[in-house]
């Protein structure tokens, strides 16, 4: 099962094709332009990052895609057919632990495959036991989420999520809130289980670190209006490593993902963004480190 | 369960807090004993402590006395029994269903004000038998708190958790059986907390008006007949008779959700 998914990097597929997406939110003068004829489309076999500032519609776009909210204009197509609400081939891991209190571990992980009723149970009981030791959390399988740390509880949440073997995984800043050191941690996590069962993945973010570090694709989002501005290739050699981080290809990158979000956050702060203040500020500091 | 030694029982039955409670009630049947005594105001017509004890001396060792306990209980039970039994579905299918909610939520809110007790006499002229009018009161008093409390924890369930067990591709069935009952399980035990409180409440009155046994009967009955120490048997009696019954449930809901516990 886990070479399958490989197999399909070769005829690449287009999962998501999003044209001219417009989404508000509330009418009238508190009306809020979320998306604004926004256009991408998502492919299979790869990981994808959406990444750009904080509140410029990436959240809204994993809904859409998940089906969770409608859009007021435009087209969500998933594998050609026109997205009418979630579906178990389209999962989202939330930014904040989603996972089912009255559930232990390993209840939580086999619960998709449990209510799909299509697998038997003695290989779903393989596949999350298989899961649960990829993600450190064998020893944990009999607890309530409320006894894991916050680490645990994402590395519960992304076993959960690979266990369906959805065609694409939406991971929501599923390290969001977790400090530095277990940051790392479950990125690493992340990268193995990723390298090791290639399932499509979109994973948002809001650091550029994290983003090439771990993305084949980069999407380049802003706020003004709420639109994907660049797609990036990040064609560094798999499986990724740490010193990767301080590689040339790399610094090239995010060289020149950071000039596009800071000419984006230029022109934002000319209408008077205040989060693109904070941005060219903390742009001007990473610069100094990059080049 | 962990082993006792006597370390351990020195420090959970000796402690501070136990110490506190005993000196706090030992002090209070010092007072009102000295109280009867001196014949202080307001003291001065209650029984003492130390006749309050004599009464209950007396009737201990009777099979009336505990017949009156037992005829309480079982219509606690019953009645208590039948709220949630009613009440339960009823408030989960308010919170499953929006127009089943219209439907049933305005007659419930017209209905709950009424004391159970302006119930009693449309219940005795209704049912067939007393029994059957008490039960149906003590059934009214848990049942509107039952209903509010399983709505409540049902519509307050985390938006997350919908939205995971959808996109897992939950049944309407799945959802309900694994997400809705599960996260309304906690507001459940809550409103059976709550409405047991509420159920000893209404029996004790209930017997009053109509009953020829139980603790409300054992009481009211002693105020009739002139026995004033037995009356505070009744009352202390039915104390301790609720405090069971709580407890009880606390135990029960501790045990059916075992991911509420601290750790």
């Amino acid at each position: 099962m886990m070479g399958k998914a490989s197999d399909n990097l070769s005829d690449m597929k287009t999962l998501f094709e999003v044209t001219e997406v417009t989404k508000s939110f509330n009418i009238g003068p508190l009306r809020q332009l979320a998306l604004d004829h926004c256009t991408f489309s998502i492919e299979a076999g790869l990981l994808t990052v959406l990444i750009g500032p904080s509140g410029c519609g990436k959240s809204t776009i994993v809904n859409i895609l998940a089906g969770y909210e409608k859009v007021d204009a435009g087209e969500v197509n998933f594998l050609g057919k026109p997205v009418r609400g979630p579906a178990a081939d389209r999962l989202v891991v939330f930014q904040e632990s989603a996972l089912f209190p009255w559930m232990t571990t390993y209840q939580n992980v086999i619960y998709g495959p449990a209510v799909m009723r299509i697998r038997e149970i003695a290989d779903i009981e393989a596949d999350a036991n298989l899961l649960l030791e990829r993600v450190g959390l064998l020893e944990f399988k009999d607890k309530y989420p409320n006894q894991l740390s916050g680490g645990m509880q994402r590395r519960a949440e992304l076993a959960r999520a690979m266990i369906n073997n959805p065609a694409i995984m939406m991971l929501d800043e599923p390290f969001r809130g977790l400090d530095a050191m277990t940051r790392e941690l479950m990125q690493e996590y992340f990268l193995r289980l990723y390298e090791e069962r290639r399932q499509t993945v979109l994973f948002v973010s809001s650091e550029i670190d994290e983003a090439i570090f771990i993305a084949d694709r980069l999407l380049i989002m802003t706020n003004q209006p709420g639109q994907i501005i660049h797609t990036m290739q990040i064609d560094l050699p798999r499986p990724r490593t740490p010193d990767l981080l301080t590689s040339d290809r790399y610094l090239d990158f995010k060289q020149e993902a950071l000039e596009i979000l800071h000419s984006e956050a230029v022109k934002a702060f000319a209408k008077g963004s205040k989060a693109a203040a904070d941005f060219l500020e903390a742009y001007a500091a990473q610069s100094g480190k990059v080049s | 369960m962990a082993v006792w030694n006597a370390t351990k029982f020195r420090k959970a039955v000796l402690s501070i807090t136990t110490l506190r409670g005993v000196v706090s009630v030992l002090g209070l049947l010092v007072v009102w004993e000295l109280g009867r005594r001196f014949q202080l105001p307001f003291f001065a017509a209650v029984p003492a402590p130390s006749e309050v004890i004599k009464a209950l001396g007396k009737v201990i060792g009777s099979g009336k006395f505990w017949n009156d306990w037992l005829a309480s209980y079982s219509r606690v039970l019953v009645g208590f029994v039948a709220a949630q039994v009613v009440g339960i579905p009823l408030g989960l299918a308010m919170a499953m269903n929006r127009s089943f909610f219209h439907f049933a939520f305005a007659p419930l809110e017209v209905l709950r004000p009424i004391p159970p007790l302006a119930w009693v006499p449309t219940a005795i002229i209704f049912w067939p038998t007393t029994e059957l009018s008490i039960a149906f009161v003590i059934f009214l008093g848990a049942f509107f708190t039952v209903v509010l409390n399983v709505l409540g924890g049902a519509r307050n369930i985390d938006e997350r958790h919908l939205r995971a067990a959808a996109s897992f591709g939950s049944r309407r069935r799945d959802i309900f059986w694994k997400i809705v009952l599960p996260a309304t399980l906690p507001s459940i035990f809550t409103g059976m907390a709550v409405g047991m409180g509420i159920t000893w409440e209404v029996v004790v009155a209930a017997e009053m008006i109509a009953g020829k046994s139980g603790l409300g009967y054992f009481t009211w009955s002693s105020y009739v007949g002139g026995n004033y120490p037995q009356i505070i048997v009744g009352m202390v009696s039915i104390g301790v008779a609720g405090y069971f019954s709580s407890g009880a449930i606390r135990l029960l809901g501790k045990m059916a959700t075992p991911w509420q516990r601290q750790f």
